[in-house]
């Protein structure tokens, strides 16, 4: 290969060295890249596997039946986890949920709703 | 007091006769390039400082600038000695692009906003977004026939990485003097993406591999997120340690985005930092823009050799794209391929928009952004190679 000057080359090379250079750069280019997918790969298995482990070993603890919540005093009421639902069905609860949501624009999943009730008018 | 002879002076000491044609021609240049980022948004965040920066360093007798101090005619090492006693305010500012801080910052920042989610749940994206680097090498060997030396032809090959923060770091170390037709060309073509790429994608992909839907991408862990800079850090790092300011930037910023525990630090490096380099980088890239040395038939050469790079690229990312959409028997739509140019995220737009023009019910967006993340990593790397090979 030519010498270099102060250097960086500033020397000529012929168009063999020059296509030589590029099939090497093409290759390292590829390689390292290649090496990373490699890597990712191993570290997406690894992490799948140790998840599916977790979610196995988790199974025991949640399939115990939940307690089933106490009848409200007018046997129209219902929980939905933390949620107390009185005398309010599931689709008419989540629609009032996404309102208080938007009007507050604070994302659902950081509004915390112990429970709806029906109020008579 | 002799009111004619002070005003003989006044006109002889300003700078309207001390214009050479250069300069005058470097002032149109700097307006149409103006116009061009505000009228017609070509890259504006960029492409204005950069322009202003042409438009300050033609204006004769106001010192901003002295390119001759970095890159002496003579060929020889800068003189910073020359710089810190008699420079001016855009001498001390281009210290930051001659030193490479400017592009390895612009690095940081991008590593911040960018999510390399799609390229974690699909890993054979990297395939494409090396493939995409193939108009780099295209590029070189056609310049090396040019009759330009190696360390030029290098760093007129990085244009086809569509990176402008990589292309500049690379040429700054390379050819300096090549520095503001190099940038003008990578910035330039990186926002007439839209236009170069598509027709190459048409007519290198048939009506049926454009319509190809592809699988949804499975969901990345934060764990997952955060191990891959560093990992990526390491490996690149140890194989290529000349491309360590490159990767070790773009990684950190994606460390400090994806760890949540420097929330701060990683707005600040996405908007304040990343908008204050910008300026700097662009001003300076384009006071070094001096009509002597512009005006040149190798400023041209460059243009044309750009543009070259940039198509070629696109055709390598296309060509593997259909490589593996036949390996996967049409699982992979090739479009995606072309946006392993990197230009985070005009590429994978484009791939989006034509893969829609084929069918309108297909959304190619996030597979796209696989390969153009990656093509960011591939560019730098390639980079790293040719600073390597040339740069002694």
């Amino acid at each position: 290969m030519p010498a270099t000057t102060s250097g960086v080359m500033t020397t000529p090379i012929s168009i063999t060295d020059a296509l030589l250079y590029s099939v090497i750069g093409m290759v390292v280019v590829f390689v390292c890249l290649f090496m990373i997918y490699l890597i990712v790969k191993i570290m997406s298995a690894v992490y799948l596997a140790v998840t599916a482990k977790k979610k196995a070993a988790a199974p025991a603890a949640e399939e115990k039946p939940a307690p089933s919540p106490a009848p409200a005093p007018n046997g129209r009421a219902g929980t939905y986890g933390e949620l107390k639902l009185v005398d309010v069905d599931e689709r008419t609860a989540a629609a009032i949920m996404a309102i208080v949501s938007d009007e507050t624009q604070i994302p659902l999943n950081e509004l915390r709703f112990k429970s709806i009730r029906r109020v008579e008018q | 007091m002799n009111i004619g002879e002070t005003l003989s002076r006044l006109v002889e000491t300003s700078g309207f006769t001390s214009m050479t044609w250069q300069q005058g021609v470097m002032l149109v240049v700097a307006c149409v390039l103006i116009y061009l980022a505000i009228v017609k948004k070509f890259e504006p965040l960029l492409l204005l400082p950069i322009a202003f920066g042409v438009l300050l360093t033609n204006l004769p007798l106001s010192g901003l600038m002295h390119p001759e101090f970095f890159v002496p005619p003579d060929g020889g090492a800068p003189d910073y000695a020359a710089v810190l006693h008699s420079g001016g305010l855009l001498d001390y500012l281009y210290l930051g692009v001659k030193l490479g801080i400017y592009p390895s910052l612009i690095f940081l920042g991008i590593g911040a906003m960018t999510d390399f989610g799609p390229l974690i749940a699909n890993p054979k994206s990297l395939f494409l977004g090396a493939a995409a680097q193939l108009g780099i090498y295209c590029a070189f060997i056609l310049a090396i026939l040019l009759g330009f030396m190696p360390n030029a032809a290098a760093s007129i090959g990085i244009i086809g990485g569509a990176d402008g923060p990589t292309a500049i770091f690379l040429t700054s170390k390379l050819a300096p003097n090549l520095l503001p037709a190099i940038a003008i060309a990578a910035y330039s073509y990186m926002a007439l993406i839209p236009m170069i790429q598509p027709p190459i994608m048409r007519l290198l992909t048939t009506e049926k591999e454009r319509k190809v839907k592809m699988e949804q991408l499975r969901e990345v862990s934060k764990t997952e997120k955060i191990l891959f800079p560093i990992i990526v850090t390491i490996f690149c790092v140890l194989l290529l340690p000349s491309v360590a300011p490159l990767i070790g930037m773009l990684m950190l910023g994606n460390l400090m985005k994806e760890s949540g525990v420097v929330e701060r630090l990683s707005k600040t490096v996405q908007n304040e930092l990343m908008n204050i380099v910008t300026v700097f980088l662009g001003v300076t890239v384009g006071a070094t823009a001096v009509g002597s040395n512009f005006l040149s038939l190798d400023t041209i050469k460059i243009i044309a050799l750009g543009l070259f790079a940039f198509i070629f690229s696109t055709v390598g990312g296309l060509l593997l794209g259909k490589l593996m959409c036949v390996l996967t028997k049409g699982k992979i739509n090739p479009l995606i391929g072309s946006a392993g140019v990197s230009a985070v995220p005009m590429a994978a737009r484009v791939s989006q928009v034509e893969g829609q023009k084929a069918d309108p019910t297909n959304f190619l967006l996030m597979h796209a952004m696989g390969p153009n993340v990656a093509g960011v990593i591939g560019s730098a790397v390639a980079a790293g190679f040719l600073l390597a090979a040339f740069g002694g």
